[in-house]
């Protein structure tokens, strides 16, 4: 029942902080630098460690695929096996585990440590909204960029794919066939459902950890409890939002 | 109460008079965890009074303040700034609150001249150049105009406080609320504090609360002095009426003795290293 409550209590907060800060989003133009900021923290630094992890995506969903479909004859959907998971499903998924590990901590970390030495305080009391100032920038750089990550995410996992599919034996199959079948076969709808997917997932991470950074309450420890919990759960929600945006998306 | 208390301040960057704000606290009580820190405090302060509360540490003098602040609701009973409730948006909307935190609690991602920028541009209260212009007098009053393009990571306990000072001058506070403004200050810089509070309340009638130890700041500057002990406000009168107290708890606390027969250091005196 405590737990229930809890959950209960988060579930409140997240929703009014989405609520208040969205009241807001008149105030946008005028935090400009500070939108501009969060672009490049949540877009350009995690940039290379997506690049890097959906290659190696793309490598391993080739590997696999040409070991599994040896047996069938049936190589040459390797391209569409690697075109339709990193778009619909990999690409954004993975990019949201990134997110939530490397932003996601970051935002948690920051918030609370600017809770647990009074710096929310003191800006209640000059009367500067947290929800403006420190939310609403973040989740509008996240609706900005996790497309453009997405899409760098998923072009370089088919390219991994298309580098196995070229230089490892067993898959041997043509650059041109790999990229033939991935065309033919990964449509824009499935690209677009992807980023459509993307796009919750951020949204929902950012919020969710803004919330427990700014709701932490203690000292020092408290901060690293709060990024703990942050980023666990972040996971969970994107593991959850996937299966029921999937359900609605199909 | 005080004759140089009025009701209007005026704004010490561009002389602009608003109304001076009182503060009714009435039966308030505040609990954590069951634990009651206030119990059924009552007491007014009035405009452009200099109302100053002390008492030994773990008194609830800061939480207290936190909750003249708004920052946080009382279990019971009722504090009113300017006769309506300092949590909600809308008394801060009308009403200019500014509050000297006693680490500083500065903007740490900001250098200090974006600390005391944030206010005047958030509120729109002028061009880049007028800001500009406060924000370095600010600074000049407290002496820190050197450290404008620091962190606050590069700053010491003592410049930190100044710092947090002068932020809260650039709001140009109608109510202000310090928590131990002279900790950690030398006593020259604690005399300048001394000073500002005093400035602030005779020049522009500016209400101030201050908590704070600091028994000679407490009885300079004040128009009246409340002394909290165990949660409880166990007196509340004028620096002279406090002077004259006989009240022995009073006396102690107001004028503490350190007893050199005291067992304790005899104790330590023949303490031998190990």
């Amino acid at each position: 029942m405590k737990q229930i409550n809890a959950i209960l209590e988060g579930v409140g907060s997240v929703v009014q902080l989405l609520i208040k800060s969205l009241s807001y989003t008149g105030s946008l133009p005028r935090q400009w630098g500070r939108f501009i900021e969060q672009c490049y923290l949540i877009g350009y630094t995690t940039l290379p460690i997506v690049a890097i992890l959906s290659f190696f995506i793309g490598t391993v969903l080739a590997l696999e695929a040409g070991y599994a479909m040896e047996d069938f004859g049936a190589k040459e959907f390797i391209g569409s096996l690697v075109g339709l998971s990193m778009a619909r499903e990999l690409g954004p998924m993975m990019t949201a585990v990134l997110l939530a590990g490397r932003v996601g901590s970051a935002i948690a970390a920051e918030l609370a440590s600017m809770k647990v030495y009074q710096e929310i305080d003191a800006l209640t009391t000059m009367n500067i909204p947290a929800a403006k100032i420190l939310v609403l920038p973040r989740l509008a750089a996240v609706l900005v960029m996790m497309p453009v990550l997405i899409m760098i995410a998923n072009i370089v996992g088919w390219f991994g794919g298309s580098v196995v599919a070229r230089y490892v034996s067993y898959v041997g199959i043509s650059p041109e066939a790999y990229f033939v079948a991935l065309r033919h076969y990964t449509k824009f709808k499935d690209v677009i459902n992807g980023v459509e997917k993307a796009e919750v997932f951020g949204f929902v991470v950012v919020l969710v950890c803004c919330d427990i950074g700014l709701n932490t309450r203690g000292g020092p420890r408290e901060i690293g409890a709060a990024v703990t919990r942050a980023v666990v759960v972040s996971l969970i929600l994107i593991l959850v939002l996937d299966y029921f945006v999937t359900k609605i998306l199909l | 109460m005080d004759s140089t208390c009025c009701s209007k301040t005026r704004n010490p960057f561009t002389g602009v008079e608003a109304n001076a704000v009182g503060v009714q606290v009435a039966g308030i009580s505040k609990s954590y965890s069951g634990v009651e820190v206030l119990t059924n405090l009552n007491f007014e302060v009035q405009p452009g009074e200099i109302f100053v509360l002390m008492g030994p540490s773990g008194s609830g003098k800061s939480v207290l303040l936190r909750l003249i602040a708004g920052l946080e609701s009382p279990t019971s009973g009722t504090v009113t700034v300017d006769g309506q409730d300092p949590c909600l948006e809308e008394t801060r909307d009308r009403v200019r609150l500014a509050l000297v935190f006693q680490a500083g609690a500065l903007f740490n991602s900001l250098n200090v001249y974006d600390n005391l920028a944030l206010y005047p541009r958030e509120h729109r209260s002028g061009d880049e150049k007028s800001i500009r212009e406060k924000v370095m007098h600010a600074l000049k009053i407290l002496s820190v105009e050197d450290a404008v393009n620091k962190f606050p990571s590069e700053l010491s306990g003592g410049m930190k406080k100044r710092v947090s000072i002068a932020r809260a001058l650039v709001m140009e506070p109608q109510l202000l609320l310090y928590d131990e403004p002279t900790s950690e200050l030398d006593p020259v810089m604690s005399a300048t504090i001394s000073e500002i509070i005093a400035t602030l309340k005779n020049e522009y009638s500016v209400t101030s609360i201050v908590v704070t130890h600091d028994r000679s700041l407490a009885l300079t500057i004040a128009n009246r002095v409340g002394i909290l002990m165990d949660g409880k406000l166990i007196t509340l009168g004028t620096p002279e009426e406090l002077k004259a107290t006989k009240d022995p708890k009073l006396i102690d606390f107001l004028h503490p003795k350190i007893d050199l027969q005291n067992p304790r250091f005899k104790k330590l005196e023949t303490q031998e290293p190990k």
